[in-house]
């Protein structure tokens, strides 16, 4: 599977794109405060961090006891950069079929 | 439920994989004729021992737009060619950031499979708000760069493809 396809993929379920906006909210947070926010069982978030983090959307990082969770957005901007900037002169169209796309898949 | 330490709810991590060797990302990082062909462009100037300076300068079209000849300053922390770099950096060029003072950033290199590299870069910006929504490319529509996933996104490009996009400051893309 393409880069691409990991974060389309990872990014085609509302689940997984609240977990993007609340680290978006606030980066750097344990697997326990996640979960709080989430009406899902642990194993539940846990599957979707993986998911995010096979596509590098999400990086976890250890500091101490602890695995803290960062947003990673290069991903984002690289599907950005090399999906939006070449349909540069119908980019609104562009998005907007994006947009439907995830919307679909998901 | 624990509370996150301030610092780390403050940190910016951002990572990217680059077909590339360890020797060529760390060459881009600390290279001034590598930091002129991406992100936004100035020339950065390492004196890479424990105590020494960081300069990082602007672009020729920055200065054109009025801004001065230093865009950032700092202190080599730690210098592991080419697999690790701490720093201290404070951005100098607007008055607003210089006034929050120092960040800590570290750029972590590590060999993967098939020539591919991860860069990992983890900006510590406890206490420097405005820079932190700089950096995170909340001031792009004013044409002030897309910050780090836009500079890492461009060092991606240049490696891996050889192509420079020119930052034009205040003409948003």
């Amino acid at each position: 599977m393409t880069e691409d396809h990991l974060v389309f993929k990872a990014l085609a379920d509302s689940t997984r794109r609240f977990l993007l906006d609340l680290l978006f909210e606030r980066d750097g947070r344990t697997l326990t405060e996640l979960e709080s926010e989430l009406e899902m069982t642990r194993f539940g978030v846990m599957k979707h961090l993986h998911v995010l983090e096979a596509a590098g959307l999400v990086v976890a990082r250890r500091s101490g006891r602890e695995k803290l969770h960062f947003l990673n957005p290069v991903p984002i901007r690289l599907v950005h950069d090399r999906w939006i900037d070449k349909y540069t002169e119908r980019q609104v169209s562009a998005l907007t079929e994006l947009k439907d796309h995830l919307e679909e898949t998901a | 439920m624990t509370t996150a330490d301030p610092t780390t709810a403050t940190t910016q991590v951002y990572r990217v994989y680059i077909k590339a060797t360890p020797q060529a990302i760390w060459d881009a990082i600390t290279q001034p004729e590598w930091t002129e062909r991406y992100g936004y462009g100035g020339r950065g100037e390492y004196d890479l021992r424990p105590g020494g300076a960081y300069r990082g300068y602007t672009s020729q079209g920055m200065r054109s737009a009025g801004a001065p000849d230093l865009a950032i300053d700092g202190e080599i922390v730690e210098a592991d060619p080419p697999w690790r770099l701490v720093q201290t950096w404070r951005m100098v060029m607007d008055e607003v950031m210089a006034a929050e003072g120092f960040t800590r950033l570290t750029y972590e290199i590590k060999e993967g499979r098939a020539g591919v590299t991860r860069l990992t870069v983890t900006h510590e910006l406890a206490g420097t708000p405005q820079l932190a929504v700089l950096m995170s490319g909340g001031r792009e529509d004013e044409g002030a760069g897309g910050g780090w996933s836009w500079v890492l996104s461009s060092l991606k490009t240049l490696l891996e493809t050889g192509s420079e996009i020119e930052f034009q400051p205040g003409a948003p893309e």
